[in-house]
């Protein structure tokens, strides 16, 4: 987990929540910087219902490296999947390959006209400003939002640079397909419509040097192909199945098209709009709005743009494997609806078919009250709203969730903002719980915390937050766990976070991989721990039953302090460091495993009494055998008889050993480390009684040479140690076996698929995943066992 | 390529394997086969060694015989107590024992109460005599007319004093008295220069009283009681006879009945036994080791017919836990 480009290594901050990495049930995450690197790349356009670019998403590249099959639409033979080392693009930004537009060759396509428009469009509907490099010439871009830098970029990449701009033209640097030259072009900038999340789209109007009245226009494809012109449709089916294909594969997708004015027309817009800018009443926007509205339309439709919000490395395989673990997924985040929306599809949280359950208030209803400015009467109609949307969606889960439909919650902050009061927080968790995943968007950090707390307490699960930025840190320290991404944001989420990684994908490895082993491990540590002490403490409360509770400990002062402390301790250390049920390659083949922590049942109720139970029926083994075999009758062959210190060394023994070999029957990963605290563990209890023998009898007391006088030189001490512990052990050993060969858990089942030699044998692996992949689950594995069905 | 090659070395050192958790480790999984193994292993293994043990134990002859009763006379037998503490009665007694080759004896004592006794000794003292001073873990039996006892203590007061002797057709048959203790309790926990002082002159006489002229390192008999037992029921070397003793051999022992285990309602029993070499009787060790390994071999033989007859259910899901009950959450 050591990221080797930042030279940032994980850090754990905390060192008391191990066990619960493991048991994570809900994430909670940010998602800029978080999920995605916040940097857009021009990756695809369809232009005249043809579709260009051949780079691969993240996404795409996910799913193909599931399949095992090369890239299918690769050209030229060159079946190989690029490795992440030439994903970095030259071009911060473009990540646009196909030969057939690239240099210059589109003069040679077909539609090569609407090529030119479709990049002439980019070039020049934005509000982006170049900055020249004064030394070598080079152009850079300073848009609003990274993605119209992406634009920008590709029309300069692709011939159409744009370099400078003024209060009223826009220049470019243009091939010209008769002559084959760089000309410079200027368009004159009559008007620019900006963009609102209202509205969706920008337009400008320019002129350009043949004196056409040109309305450029780019936007979201819900509003957009309604506006198109009867005769402007003509490749709109084809352009709509690109887009849907761009948004399977995680692209933000905008629809480009233009339309030629004519000089009155664009008078009489010209008009309206300038007298509605000029207004300074309250509903100005309103009213250039209105105005835009009746120019934007009668489109003709030239294309689609597919920008990546490029997703850090490995964030959609991370999501898979998370999600095949049954871990939720929740993203909060501070993005547009759009956008977060588009990132679900990138992340494959959201996918086609899946119903999406979207509550929001912008309703007309709402809206027209806001204008009213009776602010009472907004929040009650948004509450009312918000209510009766949760209602309904509750309604469609629980009638749909039958047939195993997959639903996808969308929530913005204003309808979060209700949605958390105390009244209907609880239907909101029922209702974002029957959801697959959960998406928050335009969500402040405290509202983030709020969710985080509702699904903490709401569920009683273990939440695991992660975020980048300072807007995360309140989620961060509500949540159980808090991630912090040791990005570029500045180290507030790491300084209040319990554990820190450099990216995303880490989180895969920490839960799946380190946080299964801890919580194994504490577990198991914690069960041998009331096991161990039982068994012994239990022999000595058995003597006291059998002496008439004379308080008369059975073992001497010194055995009874050192049991834990030289006896019985290094083994469990051990374990509780190095122990590993199955290796890290299969805790990330088979996520499933995840579920025995969150299921929690290596610590269940059942589990804590049975070991404990152990411990009863050991000691009881071990003090009934112990004394019937050592009752009255003498111990050795020269006929003395058995005194309390030799029945005690003798009980001692069978426990050291019994505890210890228990340890090594419990465990399956035997490091040499495992063998020298066994075996050295019981070695070293013949060493001490030799050595406490050896000191004087003032010290010593009732251990003075009894090791070497009595028990040592006398067969049935050995003979009665060899019998007690291995009977002592059997049944633990019959239930083990039993439940190994009949009842295997998740992780035994492993282990056989390790042991049989069937890890190499994908049909099979195949089948115990399987079950793991549930249809109404996220993530890409779950999409393509999805489309199948369909 | 050299840091290539260096880090590659680097992650072949043992310490980042250790740091790494990826030690070559051995990991044994419970095969069907190694169960089978196992079981039968133990089942071989011991079978043969409880019927060794079991003959060992067979082999010993071991003769019991209570006497605390009998050794009353008729009349007293409604106040055992007043009996045996009343100083002015011989308390000697005749029995019959018919043996077979016994060759040492134990005093058994049944039912001792143990409470606040195990501890009232002073180790120490019975290895420095009156030179140790603080014997206040020997409560109540600490001094005696501000004088200090030696030894002190409730052990030490309630020296077990019944004597036995042993008559085979009117000669006397030698018992070994020597060598009973253990050789370290002997020569290292009780002193070879303190005499019993002050021993038993208090008003409430508990057992034997002990010749102050003989240092505790000889009183041997002193140093078997010392050495306390494990359970209330529990027996001494008494010693050894060291004549063989031939079959349908009479035994007449003549034994002083003065250990007062009547107000406690203990027994007492005086037990000849011979020895083998896991000690004396007891069908216990033998009994539970063929127990054992016939069950041991019986499982083998179930896992064995189930292995052949079932073959393990792959990958089975329906027995994991989550999936029992229908998940939910």
């Amino acid at each position: 987990m050591y990221y080797e480009e930042a030279d940032k290594p994980a850090h754990a901050r905390t060192s008391n929540l191990n066990e619960e990495l493991g048991q994570v049930d809900t994430i909670l995450s940010d998602k800029t910087g978080t999920l995605t690197c916040n940097s857009m790349e021009f990756i695809k356009c369809s232009i005249a219902g043809t579709a260009y670019g051949r780079g691969v998403t993240e996404v795409e590249r996910a799913i193909y490296r599931k399949k095992g099959s090369p890239v299918v639409h690769e050209p030229n033979g060159l079946n190989h999947i690029e490795d992440s080392a030439d994903v970095n693009p030259a071009i911060k930004g473009f990540n646009f390959k196909d030969e057939r537009i690239m240099n210059g060759n589109w003069v040679n396509e077909p539609r090569a006209d609407v090529i030119q428009k479709f990049f002439r469009l980019l070039a020049i509907c934005h509000t982006a400003i170049p900055e020249v490099d004064e030394e070598n010439g080079n152009i850079s871009y300073e848009a609003e939002s990274p993605d119209e830098a992406a634009f920008v970029i590709a029309a300069r990449v692709l011939g159409f640079e744009f370099h400078n701009r003024t209060q009223t033209s826009i220049s470019l640097h243009e091939l010209d397909p008769v002559s084959g030259k760089r000309v410079n072009r200027l368009f004159k900038l009559l008007n620019v419509l900006e963009f609102d999340s209202s509205r969706k789209r920008m337009s400008v109007i320019v002129r350009d040097e043949e004196g056409k009245l040109l309305l450029l226009c780019k936007g979201a494809d819900s509003v957009m192909f309604e506006r198109l012109a009867k005769g402007g449709r003509d490749f709109e089916e084809d352009t709509r199945e690109h887009m849907n294909e761009y948004a399977d594969a995680g692209l933000r997708t905008l629809v480009l098209a233009y339309r030629e004015l004519s000089e009155n027309e664009y008078e009489v817009f010209n008009e309206k709009m300038t007298e509605a800018k000029n207004s300074v009443s309250a509903d100005r926007e309103t009213l250039i709005d209105e105005v835009a509205e009746m120019i934007e339309r009668d489109l003709i439709l030239l294309g689609a743009t597919a920008v990546e919000d490029k997703l850090q490395n490995g964030v959609p395989d991370c999501i898979d494997k998370l999600a095949q673990a049954g871990i939720k997924l929740w993203v909060l985040t501070g993005d547009k609806m759009e956008t977060a929306i588009n990132i679900g599809y990138a992340c494959s949280l959201l996918r086609q078919g899946m119903k999406q359950i979207i509550i929001n208030i912008d309703t007309p209803e709402i809206q027209s009250l806001e204008k009213t400015g009776d602010k009472d009467a907004v929040i009650k109609a948004s509450r009312k709203s918000v209510m009766e949307q949760i209602v309904s969606g509750k309604a469609q889960v629980s009638a749909l969730s039958a047939i195993s439909e997959a639903f996808a919650l969308i929530i913005d902050g204003k309808s979060l903002a209700y949605a958390l009061e105390d009244d209907m927080k609880n239907s909101f968790l029922e209702l974002a719980i029957g959801c697959a995943s959960v998406i928050c968007c335009r969500s402040s950090p405290k509202q983030k915390a709020l969710v985080t707390r509702l699904v903490k307490l709401g569920t009683g699960k273990t939440t695991l937050a992660i975020g980048d930025g300072a807007n995360d840190v309140g989620m961060l320290q509500e949540a159980d766990i808090g991630i912090g991404i040791s990005g570029v944001e500045g180290m507030q989420a790491v300084m209040s976070s319990d554990v820190a990684i450099a990216q995303f994908r880490y989180l895969e490895r920490l839960l799946l991989v380190h946080g299964h082993w801890c919580y194994r491990r504490i577990s198991s540590m914690i069960c041998y721990f009331f096991y161990k002490n039982i068994a012994f403490g239990f022999t000595i409360f058995l003597y006291e039953a059998y002496t008439s509770f004379s308080a008369q400990p059975a073992y001497n002062d010194w055995y009874l302090t050192l049991f834990n402390v030289f006896f019985s301790s290094l083994p469990v250390i051990a374990m509780g460091v190095f122990d590993q049920d199955v290796s890290a390659r299969f805790c990330l083949q088979f996520p499933l495993l995840y579920q025995e922590g969150v299921q929690n049942v290596l610590f269940s109720w059942r589990r804590i009494v049975s070991w404990m139970f152990n411990g009863f029926y050991s000691a009881i083994i071990i003090f009934f055998f112990c004394s019937r075999a050592l009752e009255q009758q003498a111990f050795n062959d020269e006929g003395k008889t058995a005194s309390k210190d030799i029945l005690g060394g003798t009980m001692y023994t069978c426990i050291v050993w019994v505890v210890n070999l228990q340890m090594a029957l419990s465990i399956s990963y035997f490091t040499l480390i495992q063998h020298i605290v066994i075996w050295g563990t019981i070695a070293f209890w013949y060493v001490f009684q030799l050595a406490y023998g050896a000191l004087p009898a003032s010290f010593s007391t009732d251990a003075y040479r009894v090791f070497v006088e009595a028990l040592a030189p006398a067969p049935s001490y050995w003979f009665i140690t060899l019998f007690v512990v291995i009977a002592t052990l059997t049944p633990y050993f019959l239930y083990s076996a039993i439940q190994m060969r009949f009842f295997p858990m998740y992780h035994e089942m492993i282990q056989w698929i390790r042991h049989e030699g069937l890890s190499d044998d994908p049909l099979y692996c195949e089948m115990v995943r399987q079950r793991s992949i549930r249809p109404t689950t996220v993530g890409f594995t779950a999409r393509r066992a999805a489309s199948r069905r369909q | 390529m050299d840091t290539d090659r260096e880090r590659h070395r680097a992650r072949e050192t043992a310490f980042y394997l250790f740091t790494q958790q990826s030690l070559p480790a051995c990991k044994p999984v419970l095969t069907p086969g190694w169960v089978i193994a196992i079981f039968l292993f133990m089942g071989v293994i011991f079978i043969p060694v409880g019927l060794i043990s079991l003959r060992a134990s067979h082999c010993v002859v071991e003769i019991v015989d209570r006497y605390d009763i009998d050794c009353v006379p008729e009349p007293s037998r409604m106040d055992k107590v007043s009996y045996i503490q009343d100083d002015s009665i011989p308390k000697n007694c005749s029995h019959f024992m018919k043996y077979i080759n016994p060759s040492w004896i134990d005093a058994e004592v049944n039912s001792y109460s143990l409470q606040m006794y195990v501890k009232s000794r002073s180790d120490k003292q019975l290895l420095d005599g009156q030179k140790y001073h603080d014997t206040s873990s020997c409560q109540p039996v600490e001094s005696n007319n501000n004088r200090p006892i030696v030894p002190c203590g409730l052990i030490a007061w309630s020296l077990f004093n019944d004597t036995f002797e042993f008559i085979r057709e009117g000669a006397e048959l030698k018992v070994n008295r020597k060598n009973i203790a253990w050789k370290s309790d002997r020569g290292h926990k009780f002193g070879k220069n303190v005499y019993p002082f002050n021993f038993q002159n208090g008003t409430l006489i508990g057992g034997g009283k002990l010749n102050p002229e003989i240092p505790l390192s000889d009183q041997e008999d002193l140093i078997v009681w010392m050495r306390t037992s494990a359970l209330p029921s529990f027996r001494k070397l008494y010693g050894r006879i060291e004549e063989d003793l031939d079959v349908d051999d009479v035994v007449v022992v003549n034994l002083m009945n003065n250990y007062n285990t009547y107000s406690f309602g203990g027994k007492k029993k005086l037990v000849l036994s011979t020895s083998s070499w896991l000690g004396g009787k007891n069908d216990f060790l033998g009994h539970a080791c063929v127990f054992v390994g016939c069950s041991s071999l019986t499982l083998a033989i179930i896992f064995m017919l189930l292995h052949v007859k079932y073959r393990r259910p792959y990958g089975d899901m329906s027995y994991l836990p989550w999936n029992r009950k229908s998940f939910s959450g």
